[in-house]
Parts: structure tokens; sequence; C-alpha cells
């Protein structure tokens, strides 16, 4: 199959120019007049590629206009498309009919630009609820935050069910266990889910918007801060944005600390998520068990790391946590305690009917239509999609020690869970490895100031999945956008397609197969 | 003292035992459960503790509730306190246990529960309702099941009254029959489902959709959610005992002296620490099943009561 570029260079050279702009330079920048965006994304989808996001910039700042853009991921090719559009009634046509997932990217632009996707399916707002006043698009530059807005009263248009015992379930926003707010609705008939319509929003917090606020060299704090349970890899993903973007190299000890942390993170979530599926199955022992494992390692990052989440130790330019060889020793006993501990209860989950009964068929994500949401993470790797940002666009020692990706095709609860147990093991092996191997040297370089209007994009492999970041540098150290785009975007809606045809009760475990983070989403 | 105003001493006594012990055997459950799971517990006496500041809590009642809604907590525990002054728990000389017999109390049962889920569906709320029908749902097959289960071994005691059965079987000899054996593991199964035990229902969870006797009780708060809870508690103590009256009843007194009811307490004592530990044990063991598979689950009880009659008629 032709690279992405060539395609674009080759077929559609007329209306996508090759410019500059973004860093790091294998990333490929096309510009097209916003009306034949469809007729790329048609071109570029048929070329095999995965849309991984779409955004909008208010460029006013630049003298220019408003702009979208898209990122487009095949292999390890990534390419970006850039529509200029007029700050004048601002729309574009939409994608949604091409790439669903599209469709609640381009609601967010609709929601929070004010550009309209033309042709949209399903224009309702989406991240801003509609109590906010019509005419605030909280993006644009030309809007103050710190205003006070009037709350309207309004209703959102949820999709109805009708027919002979058809019921509604809405459950949440608020919740029962402590987990964030997000409102599920459900249509079913008897026990048997017919639709489950997802709400969120409930946490827009305005991290876009805040970003624009905060000295570039600073931000990477909010960064760390989008998603808690993810405060490493949203780290690296920014700070990778804004090295890329200020051309800053890091010093190799650094990088080789931050895929620890990394991996740390990946094991210390992986562990207490699989005993919570199987706590939503009622086998609560699991749950306890998994927990003092993760209890284990959050007490090794606290001792190390002086936090136990690993907060703000990865800065621009390196990192700010020193692994002495007497504290990798600790490391590699903590972690040899937590694998003997680990398979030990990976056996009695193996051994044990009836949660194999639970797990094995339920919530069935089927590889079709997790390739065609472009979902990303353990979802996909589940349901066959080879996605790995840390071999698709991977930092040292990623490059050399190269993790082995687990594959499963079945796509229900338990091939979520098998994922993230093989998951598990491998990333206790790559840890043990970068220990080993980490080379001496700074633990951080100085990071340049970027240069105004320049964007840097970068994306790395979360826990969840993968993690995208495009950092736009403003004037004087200052971000004129930065766009945040966290597994949980792509792999929520893909909930509502696995939970069709499974039954009422079995939704708690299926969402907890998923696990994905609201706050994340909701930005 | 004569022989009347003694077994009338022994009902209340008995009555008191169940509605005021009944805490502390589910606490003992709890507890059991914490300490299988390595966990700290809250205590043996969590229980009590919480029935006592429920009732200090407010009522909240939804806007819409009828009558049926504010009365059901009252019937609930009504119906199983009456269940248990039925059941020979430390005496098989109990008088009211001499007008009714077991078929009587699947009724009671059976009227409780109606009021729940008549009360679930009251307040007008989706998890209510579908709380009210997955009940409904278990009890169509729990209830057939169950008295299967008891006539088997009413027709090895040739009795349906329950004080008759015991007294028949604590004053025979130790002996193994087939039939038995078949209506204890029939009783087992079903015993789970109608207190809602782990694989059939989670009397721990926090899941509203997976709930099936809970999110009938949703809605109550206060002292209603404090009957319906402590009510509940009598339930599981009441169907520990019904099982060690019908199965394993030795040591439990057969008249109202001072030492019988003695040793009755050591040996109920005793019997019901054992059925903790295999509750806990299975609690910890399995997970819960598919909703769908209750039905098989029981459709299972069912069979081993009816292979239980059967091997009475062939084998005994």
């Amino acid at each position: 199959m032709p690279s992405l570029c060539d395609l674009l260079n080759d077929r559609f050279s007329a209306i996508a120019k090759k410019v500059s702009g973004v860093l790091p330079a294998s990333i490929a920048l096309y510009s097209t007049p916003p009306e034949r965006l469809p007729e790329l994304a048609s071109a570029l989808k048929a070329g095999g590629a995965r849309l991984m996001a779409e955004w909008a910039v208010d460029e006013t700042a630049f003298g220019r206009e408003f702009a979208v853009y898209l990122a487009f991921n095949s292999g390890k090719e990534f390419v970006l498309l850039k529509a200029d559009i007029a700050a004048q009634n601002p729309s574009f046509p939409s994608i949604a009919g091409i790439y669903p997932a599209a469709n609640r990217f381009e609601r967010q632009i609709m929601s929070l630009f004010g550009i309209i996707a033309l042709g949209h399916p399903d224009p309702r707002q989406w991240i801003k609820h509609e109590d906010w006043p019509e005419d605030a698009f909280p993006l644009r530059k030309s809007f103050d935050a710190s205003r006070y807005l009037e709350r309207r009263e309004a209703t959102y248009d949820w999709v109805q069910a009708t027919g002979d015992g058809v019921y509604e379930i809405p459950v949440g926003p608020v919740h029962a266990g402590i987990i964030e707010p997000g409102h599920f609705r459900f249509q079913s008939v008897g026990e048997d889910i017919i639709n489950l319509e997802e709400r969120l929003g409930y946490v827009h917090k305005g991290i876009e918007k805040r970003f624009e606020s905060l000295p570039i060299l600073s931000a990477y704090k909010l960064a760390g801060r989008v998603s808690g349970d993810t405060t490493v890899a949203h780290a690296i993903a920014y700070c990778q944005a804004l090295e890329a973007v200020g051309q800053t190299q890091i010093p190799p000890r650094a990088a080789w600390i931050r895929a620890v942390l990394l991996e740390l993170e990946r094991v210390a979530n992986h562990v207490s998520d699989i005993g919570a599926i199987c706590n939503d199955a009622a086998f609560t022992f699991m749950l306890y068990q998994m927990s003092l494992l993760r209890e284990r390692i959050l007490k090794i990052s606290v001792s190390m790391f002086g936090h136990r989440l690993m907060m703000d130790c990865v800065i621009p330019g390196g990192v700010n946590a020193d692994i002495i060889p007497s504290a990798a020793q600790t490391i590699i006993s903590g972690l040899d305690f937590v694998s003997n501990e680990f398979e030990r209860l990976i056996a009695i989950y193996e051994g044990n009917p009836s949660l194999e009964d639970r797990l094995y068929g339920a919530g069935i994500l089927s590889p079709a239509i997790a390739t065609e949401l472009g979902v990303v993470g353990f979802v996909a790797r589940a349901s066959g999609t080879p996605l790995d940002a840390r071999i698709q666009m991977p930092f040292a020692p990623y490059d050399t020690i190269v993790p082995e990706t687990p594959l499963l095709r079945s796509g229900d609860v338990h091939a979520r869970a098998w994922v993230r147990i093989l998951e598990v093991r491998e990333s206790i092996r790559l840890i043990r490895e970068f220990l080993h191997g980490v080379p001496q040297g700074a633990l951080s370089a100085v990071c340049r100031m970027p240069l105004p209007g320049a964007s840097g994009f970068s994306t790395v492999e979360g826990w969840r999945g993968e993690i995208v970041y495009w950092l736009q540098a403003g004037d004087d150290g200052t971000i004129n956008r930065c766009m945040v785009r966290d597994p949980s975007s792509v792999n929520w809606v893909a909930l509502e397609h696995a939970i069709k045809g499974n039954i009422v009760p079995d939704f708690p475990l299926c969402n907890k197969s998923f696990n994905q983070s609201y706050s994340g989403n909701d930005l | 003292m004569t022989n009347s105003s003694s077994s009338i001493i022994v009902e209340c006594l008995q009555v008191a035992t169940v509605v005021f012990l009944a805490p502390l055997f589910t606490g003992w459950v709890r507890l059991l459960k914490c300490r299988a799971q390595a966990r700290t517990s809250a205590g043996l006496l969590q229980p009590y503790r919480d029935i006592y500041k429920l009732f200090f809590k407010e009522v909240a009642l939804a806007e819409n509730a009828s009558w049926i809604f504010r009365f059901t907590p009252y019937m609930v525990f009504g119906a199983t306190v009456m269940a248990g002054a039925i059941i020979p728990v430390i005496s098989t000389r109990a008088p009211l246990s001499a007008t009714a017999d077991i078929i009587a109390l699947v009724a009671i049962f059976a009227l409780a529960r109606f009021f729940s889920a008549l009360a679930g569906m009251d307040a007008g709320t989706a998890f209510g309702g579908m709380g009210s029908s997955r009940e409904m749902m278990v009890a169509s097959l729990a209830e057939p099941a169950m008295l299967m289960s008891v006539f088997t071994i009413s027709l090895v005691n040739r009795s349906t009254s329950l004080s008759q059965m015991t007294h028949v079987i604590v004053n025979s000899p130790i002996m193994l029959r087939p039939s038995l054996a078949f209506a204890l593991l029939a009783f087992a199964l079903i015993a789970i489902a109608e207190t809602g035990r782990i694989p059939v229902d989670n009397p721990a969870t926090h899941l509203e959709l997976t709930m099936i006797h809970e999110a009938m009780c949703l809605e109550f708060s206060g002292r209603h959610l404090a009957l319906i809870e402590w009510a509940k508690g009598i339930k599981l103590l009441l169907f520990a005992s019904l099982g060690i009256a019908l199965f394993a009843p030795w040591g439990m007194a057969t008249g109202g002296t001072l030492q019988s009811l003695v040793i009755s307490y050591v040996t109920l004592t005793a019997k019901l620490a054992v059925i903790g530990v295999a509750i806990v044990l299975i609690e910890t063991r399995l997970a819960k099943m598919r909703i769908f598979r209750v039905p098989e689950f029981l459709g299972a009880a069912f069979l081993l009561a009816t292979l239980g009659m059967l091997s009475y008629f062939m084998l005994e």
C-alpha cells in the first residue's frame, strides 16, 4: 500500500499543498481548501488511514483566521491536514459520514468554537452543555474566560425509542461508586439493551482554554492533571510536543527514566483495573488482592519519586526524578514481589469457571467496528487492531528495546482484561531492561523557547492507549492552542456499540472493561 | 410453672433471639468475609450500629410514593418476625409453631416479597421496577423448588408442621437418607437465592444495574431502610435456622427446661458459626452468575428436590 504522503502527492497535489509548520519534521502537514476535506478524507480512508483527531484553532493572533486540523495515521506515518476557515460564519463540510470518529470531534468543534460542520448527522451540543448561552464559544480568542455567564434553560434531545415494552433506564451522572460523573441512558426491552446513549461533559473544566493562559514552559503541570490516573503519559506527551516545537534534544538518561515511569504507571493501573473488573462480577477477592499490588507500586513511587502517582516528575527538557542504582534495585525487588503475586492471582483468574462464565462473550466489540470507530489502546488490541504509539512513534529506549504488543481478536470483556494481563507482564519485563540499561548523563536539558505560530505534535502510549498533543506556541512564551486528545475521546463511543445485545446487569462489567476517563474526554 | 406458660416464655425468648441476634449473624458473615479477603473488618457489631444510625436518619419519600411504600417496611419486618415465631430455632415446642406449617411459612415470605415488589414499583424509578421484576422472576422459581424440597422432608417425617418434623428428627437416631441428602442440596441452593447471596445476588454491591433485591429497596431511607435491612438480616438467620431445624436439629430443646435451653443455644451458635463459614467460602470462591443463569440454577434445585422425593419412594 502506498504511503499516505505519496497518495496525497500523486493524486491530490492540486488541492493538498505540503507546507511546513509542524514539528517534528517526520510529521507531514498539508494545507487544503475546506471544501475539499471530504474528498481527501475519503481518499485517505481508502488508503488505510485512521483518523486520530480533528480540532479547530483560532489563529487570529497571527493575523490569520480560524483553521481546522485533522490528524491521520497509518503504521509509522503521521499526516496532518489543515484547512483555513473564514472567521465570519465559519463552516466546513463534515467528514463524520466518512470517519465515525469525527462525529464527536466535530460536535466539539461546533460547540466550543462555533465552527459549523455542514451536513453533520448529529449537530447536538457536545461537552458544552445546553445551559450555556448559545453564542458563547469558549475556545475562540474573543471569549473572555473570566466573564460570568447567564445560565440558560434548555433540554438535551435524547435519542428516543418507542414500541411495546421498551423502557428507559437513566443512570447517572452521579454514580453510587466513587467514580467520575457521566450519564448513560438505556433503552431496553426486559433485560435486553437495544440502545445505549452516553452523555459526557459533566467534568468539563475548560482545560484547553486554561492552557492558553499559562506560560508554555510550565503548562506541563496542567497536562499532568488532565486525567489523574495517566499523569505521567500526559506530561510526557505535552513535553514531547513542546520539545519538538522548541527543537530541544533531551538527554538519553531522561528519556530512559521517562520510559520507566510510563511503564510503572501502566502496571499500577492495569493491575488494579483487572481486580476491579472481577469485582464487578462480584468476585471481590481479586479486587482487594490486586489493590494491594497497586499499593505496593505506589509506595515504591512515593519513596523513589516523592509522589504516589509520579505527578510532575516529567518536566520540559527531561525529568525531575533520578533513579540511582540502589533505587533501581528497590524497584526491581518490588516488581519481583508484584510479579510473583500477580502470577498467583492470574492462575486463580484463569481457574475460576464462574468468573470465566461472566467475562467470556460479554460486551463484544468486533474487529470491524473497532477499526471503523478508530479505537486505540488496549480496547483496540483486544479487538484485533495492533496500535501502539510506543512502536509507531517510539522515543528512546523504545527504539532499541521494542515492546511486544499483545493482540486478541475476540473483543469481549475477557479479551480486554487479558490484553492488560499480558501488558503487565511485558511492562515488568521492559522496566527491568530499562533499569539495567539506563545511560549515564544529565537529567534534563534547557528547553528552548519555540517560535510563535510553530506547532509540535506528539503521541504517547499511556495505559489507556494513544494520547495525542498538538501544541501551538503563541507570542512571548505563551500557548496559542493546546489540543489534548485522550484515548477516551475515541474509545468512549465504542462502549455504546459493545453493549448492544447484552443485558442490563452486564453493563457495569462491560463499562469497567473499557474504563475510560471522563476527565480526559471532557477536558 | 405450667406447661403452657413455659412454652409461651420459650416462644418469646425465641422471637427475641431471632430479632436481636440476627444483626450479629450478619456481622459474623461480614467479618469472616473481610478476613477471607485480607481486609480489616468493621467488627461484629457493625450491623447494629448501621441499624441504630438509620433509625435516626430522616426519611426521604418520593413525591408520588403511595401508602404502600410507607407501609411496606413494617409489613416486611412484621412478616419476617412472624416467620421467626414459626420456625423452630431454639425449641421444637413453640406454641405458634403449631398454628402454621411449612406452606404457611412459604406464604408469609411470599407476602413480604409481594409488598417489597409493589413498593419497588411504587416510587416510579427505573431501578425499582427492574428490581421488582427480577425479584419476582427469582421468586417464581424458588418457591416451588422450596416447597418440593420441604415436602420431601415432610414425607420422611409424616407432617408439614415444622415443629413436628423437627421433633421427629431430634428424637430419631441419626441415619443417612438419600432423600434428605438431595433435599438438603436443593434447600442450600434455594436459600442462597432467597436470601440474595452470591452467586445469585450480591448484597454488598453499589452497582444499581446488577442488583436484584437491593434495587427494589433503593428508595427506602431512614427508619424504613433500617427495618428493611434488619428484616434482611433476620431472613438470613431464619434460612440458616430452617436448614438447621430440617436437617441437623440435634441439640435443640424439646422442652422448656433451663438446661435444655442452654444446650440449645450453645449448639445453635456453633451451627450458625459453621454456616457463616460455608457462606463465606461460597461467596469468596464464586463470581456472581449472569442473571439468566439463575433459572438454570433454581431449575437444578427443583430437580434435586424432585430426585429427593423420588428416592424416598424408591429407596426408603
